[in-house]
């Protein structure tokens, strides 16, 4: 504890309330209200991370969202958080951090070999050396991946929970700095709903760095900083048409005014604290009718010789130390500025006590009332941090003169000054936080009176407000904030009064970005900490002709990685723009995209896990199929029996005794889940003309048809029988998957294009359940369980339907078959499925009724060589080459869907991929579904592949189907398949229709 | 994430609720098998690309269920109006001259 200041009004610590925490192992003592990186700085911890390239030491730069080198990795596995930026983790009692690039590991010791030679491994070491001999790429990429990022991932899964709200609001205000809070003041007494997002826990923004009225500069409306901030959140408070959420970052802006905010709702606790029913993280999807972003400014540093020294810091976060934390971060400090805000920062220090061994200014000229303010502190206006200089911390730095010589810095390298010091107070300028405004596609440009990239804010329904408009003086930025408050008023439509606008103040930033080193090398000269980017890589991606910066970004890592270059781009952007001779808005800045802080995956999950993924969709027998011991197959979102084993069978024994079943005896299958679409209306049957390739005309009542659907390309689309229920009634059923997609294509049809078709569609897929009969025995079945329908084969033949009352129920008897068998459908509404089926059941046992689910169907088509669509078709394949040329109409008079498509040139090569059938010539063994089929053992010419095998158990041998080149042409001709093992099957071609090529089996 | 207006509902909703149907006044040629290959694939393929103003087709899928047509900036995502299918294609030389 011997950082921490004497009592500061500013501090948001409880010293009442110690804290113990672990550091790297270490047992530390810190204060409620400490950042991890204060509580460290307070412990004299300075150097907290090895930089990832190179593993220099690294220190706390900044002290919030900006923070590239203080990554630590949270608690450990299950709950372990890793990179998090220790200037934004709040401390609690017993809190466990440590850093993942110090640390003690083999990966960290190897690397740390390679740092004597970090000059020899410029941007695009690893590009260039790892290039050869090709072959040895595997190895040398498990290698790299094992030294790349930074912390590992957590492997055991995550025991916390999150969650997502909706929230709605007419101005959001991301921000509460002091123009933030003003403009929702400001906002809110008009009555308007306001959301206030702020990413720190405490409100204010940078008003504890630079607002403290202790040295007599900023009062805020006539009052103390302090005591303005304390009376508006009371105000604030009370207002009920107010919500503020602090600990809440939002990270990404999107169209139409949405906002993703992250709020931190349980980090901050012990994890012995959190409480298990409440959410850790909270994802936020904010709509607002207006929005005011306050997000402020980064301070951002100056490239010097060694200038990531641990100790080297920004000005703002050791004003941040020193008020907001009460902690000394060193006793020697050194300040050096390009402006008046590391000389505002100097004269905070020296009221604050801190021993200030020297400011240094680039500027010729240091104002008055600074020298004043700064009486006893030895001052070196025109001069410049030339390096750095320490062994794993900061000791000194050396000084040089420096002056501006045709647009130029020129530093006097011989009349160097060196001054002992452990802290560098940097003050390099100020990057408005731009990144929100640039979410939505917006650029930045760059200003240069305030030498700065300025938001655009050209969307409609944004405003900006505070530091991200350039302002700097504190109640500039309030009176900004009201001014912007009113624009958000008017922007609603509500009454209000005029607000004067407010000029920025200057802080008269000198164009210094880097200081010039003795010698020609700037390997030293840290631009991108976090990637460890010198101002040598960038020269060198620029010879190497990355001219433009989003591929100097990409060639030298500047701007990855989870600061995403907060601090260090707009230094990059400026060397990159000396180096080329260009200006900085002529190079531009890299994109901004979201996130603006990483954020963790679980809270972009949120709920949407396990049972809360998908909706999951049951039929009305589904638990029936539970008692009988069924296994799953998700089909779409439909949970469908797979196939029913009995006793120890597995998938092969019960698919062989179901199948079986179904060819000789009984059985039966929940068909329920097959898409019905209910078709009413005077035009009914002229648009099944339409969408179908069969005709339609003569379909009487009491029939059913197959019918194949194309897309406009000609391509099948989706199967299915649709039944005539009357002259202006049909009931379409489609593929279980493919419901709804039919469904929209159809209504597509009918809305866009032929809106003069009086044609209802409605989705009933839903409301009918269906439970197939099969097989031989099928036909007696019904006559039991059904009497007042005839089931005779010459009065209920093949393809037509027949109402009846099956075991008491009103039901559709469809006559369709997808296994080449007797089969009879029974359609009742929903609520009887589950009856009808145990019905079904205990009517068939004296037949040994057999359940069969999917697999056991998917053989019995394949052994008919009927396809299923998405299996043996895909968006490539034509009726033609499915070998269905039958089902092609010639003769309606309108040009259905498709039609056009099948006469162009390409469709009518003949060597399409076309659907046959395989038999391999050993028929005990069967191919691999998807396997590749060539011409010789060896081939390398693809032919095609297959689309579905299985072994037949009627047959007693291996089938399969496949497409290949000009397949039907090549009956009887050998292809081979190789399998995944290495070896290759042989199998020839033949028809796909492998059983009862008469039909007979299809009457009973 | 757009706001979008369904012009049936009568009401702005959340673009979640809605699905893109591809550019709008696409029409079917009356007569395919009189046209070229050429000509009939400038209607399968062929769709315009504009930065700036866009008239296309969205589906209400989570609401209605209508299809309308919507006059959308792809520039900025501003969406400019958006038209039933019959008032659309009622006014369509109007919508397409003021593109």
């Amino acid at each position: 504890m011997s950082r921490r200041l004497a009592r500061r009004d500013s501090e948001v610590i409880d010293r009442q309330q110690p804290l113990s925490f672990y550091w790297c192992g270490q047992l530390l003592q810190g204060l409620a209200g400490d950042s991890l990186a204060s509580a460290l700085l307070a412990n004299g911890i300075k150097a907290v991370s090895r930089s990832y390239k190179y593993s220099r030491h690294r220190g706390v730069l900044c002290s919030n969202a900006e923070e590239p080198n203080a990554l630590v990795d949270l608690e450990c596995e299950p709950f372990l958080t890793p990179n998090a930026r220790a200037t934004q983790v709040e401390l609690y009692q017993d809190l466990s951090a440590s850093s993942p690039t110090a640390a003690e590991t083999p990966v960290n010791r190897f690397k740390r070999l390679f740092k004597p030679f970090g000059r020899f491994m410029p941007a695009g070491f690893y590009y260039k050396t790892f290039k050869y001999p090709s072959k040895w790429w595997p190895h040398y990429e498990t290698l790299l991946r094992t030294m790349a990022g930074i912390s590992p991932s957590p492997t055991q899964p995550d025991p916390e929970s999150y969650d997502h709200m909706y929230q709605y609001c007419d101005v959001l205000v991301v921000g509460a700095g002091v123009a933030g809070l003003q403009a929702a003041l400001t906002v809110a007494r008009s009555g308007a709903q306001v959301l206030v997002v702020d990413e720190r826990p405490q409100l204010g923004g940078l008003l504890y760095e630079y607002g403290l009225g202790e040295y007599g500069k900023e009062e805020i409306a006539g009052k103390s900083a302090l005591q303005w901030l304390r009376q508006i959140r009371i105000v604030l408070d009370q207002m009920s048409n107010v919500r503020v959420l602090s600990r809440t970052t939002a990270f990404a802006f999107h169209d139409c005014n949405l906002l993703h905010a992250l709020e931190l709702r349980q980090d901050h606790l012990p994890l012995a604290q959190r409480d298990a029913a409440l959410s850790r993280q909270r994802l936020h999807k904010i709509r607002a009718r207006q929005v005011i972003l306050a997000t402020g400014a980064h301070e951002r540093p100056i490239a010097f010789h060694n200038n990531d020294l641990p100790g080297v810091m920004l000005a703002s976060a050791v004003l941040s130390w020193v008020n907001r934390y009460a902690v000394s971060p060193g006793d020697n400090t050194v300040v050096f500025c390009n402006n008046d805000s590391g000389l505002e920062a100097a004269v905070a220090l020296k009221a604050a006590g801190l021993k200030l061994q020297a400011v240094i200014d680039c500027r010729p000229d240091i104002a008055d009332s600074y020298t004043q303010a700064l009486h006893g502190v030895p001052l070196f206006p025109g001069h410049a941090v030339q390096s750095a200089t320490g062994d794993a911390v900061l000791q000194s730095v050396s000084i040089a003169p420096i002056c501006l010589q045709q647009g130029k810095w020129w530093v006097d390298h011989s009349a160097i000054t060196n001054l002992r010091c452990d802290v560098l107070a940097v003050a390099g300028g100020w990057n408005p936080v731009v990144h929100l405004d640039c979410h939505t596609g917006s650029k930045p440009h760059w200003d240069e009176q305030q030498l700065a990239f300025m938001p655009a804010m050209d969307k409609a329904g944004r405003f900006a407000a505070g530091a991200l408009n350039g302002h700097s003086a504190v109640d500039a930025c309030r009176r900004d904030g009201a001014f912007t408050g009113v624009k958000a008023i008017q922007a609603l439509g509500l009454e209000t009064t005029a607000f004067e606008p407010v000029e920025p103040q200057s802080l008269h930033t000198a164009a210094l970005f880097m200081v010039p080193p003795p010698d020609k090398r700037h390997n030293k000269l840290f631009i991108d900490m976090q990637n460890d980017v010198t101002v040598d890589d960038i020269a060198l991606a620029i010879r190497e002709n990355y001219r433009c910066i989003e591929h100097i970004k990409r060639y030298t890592g500047l701007g990855f990685g989870t600061d995403q270059g907060k601090t260090g781009n707009v230094l990059g952007v400026a060397i990159a723009a000396q180096i080329q001779g260009l200006s900085m808005s002529e190079v531009g800045t890299t994109t901004f995209r979201p996130a603006y802080t990483p954020v963790t995956f679980a809270a972009l999950v949120g709920q949407n896990r396990r049972d809360l993924y998908d909706p999951k969709r049951y039929t009305p027998m589904h638990s029936a199929h539970v008692e009988q011991g069924a296994h799953w197959e998700t089909v779409g979102q439909w949970l469908r029996p797979q196939y029913y084993p009995q006793g120890t069978e597995d998938l092969d024994a019960a698919v062989w005794r179901e199948c079986l079943a179904a060819r000789q005896g009984l059985a039966v299958m929940d068909a329920s889940t097959l898409g019905k679409i209910d078709i009413q209306g005077r035009d009914a049957r002229e648009f099944l003309n339409r969408v179908y390739t069969n005709a339609w005309s003569k379909l009487a009542p009491g029939c059913c048809r197959y019918g194949l659907m194309l897309d406009e390309n000609g391509m099948i689309f989706d199967d299915g029988v649709s039944a005539c229920i009357n002259e202006n009634h049909f009931l379409m059923t489609t593929t279980t998957g493919g419901a709804a997609r039919v469904f929209i294509w159809l209504e597509r049809w009918l809305q866009t294009e032929w809106p003069e078709l009086e044609v209802f569609l409605t989705s009933v897929t839903d409301h009918w359940s269906t439970t197939a009969v099969v097989g031989p025995k099928s036909r007696a079945l019904m006559q039991r369980l059904c009497t007042d329908c005839d089931f005779d084969n010459e009065v209920f033949p093949f393809m037509h339907w027949r109402p009846g009352t099956v075991a008491g129920i009103p039901a559709r008897i469809m006559r369709i078959s997808f296994s080449g068998e007797l089969a009879f459908e029974i359609n009742v509404q929903a609520n009887y499925g589950h009856y009808i089926w145990e019905q079904v059941l205990s009517a068939g046992a004296k037949d040994r009724i057999t359940p069969y689910g999917t697999e056991a169907m998917h053989v019995l088509r394949a052994e008919k060589g009927f396809i299923i669509v998405g299996q043996d078709t895909d968006g490539s394949m034509t009726p033609v080459d499915a070998g269905m040329q039958w089902i092609i109409s010639r003769k309606k008079t309108f040009p259905w869907l498709g039609k056009r498509s099948l006469s162009r040139s390409d469709m009518l090569r003949e060597d399409r991929r076309q659907l046959v059938g395989l038999l391999t010539i050993n028929p005990q063994q069967c191919l691999t579904e998807g396997a590749q089929l060539v011409n010789e053992p060896q081939g390398k010419e693809m032919q095609g592949y297959v689309t579905s095998s299985y072994m037949s158990p009627i047959l007693h041998r291996s089938i399969a189907m496949a497409v290949v080149k000009g397949g039907r042409a090549r009956m009887g001709e050998t292809v081979y398949a190789r399998t995944a093992k290495g070896t290759t099957l042989e199998a020839s071609i033949t028809s796909s229709l492998f059983y009862d090529p008469e039909g007979a089996c299809r009457d009973g | 994430m757009l706001l979008i207006p369904c012009p049936y509902c009568q009401h702005i909703f959340e673009e979640e609720d809605f699905a893109y149907a591809g550019e709008a006044f696409i029409e079917r040629p009356p007569q395919p098998e009189q046209i070229s290959d050429q000509e009939w694939a400038d209607y399968l393929f062929m769709r315009n690309n504009p930065k700036g103003p866009h008239l296309e087709q969205w589906i209400h899928a989570a609401g209605c269920r209508k299809f309308f047509v919507v006059k959308r900036n792809t520039a900025n995502n501003r969406i400019e109006g958006s038209w039933t299918m019959a008032k659309a294609h009622a006014g369509k030389n109007d919508l397409l001259e003021r593109l």
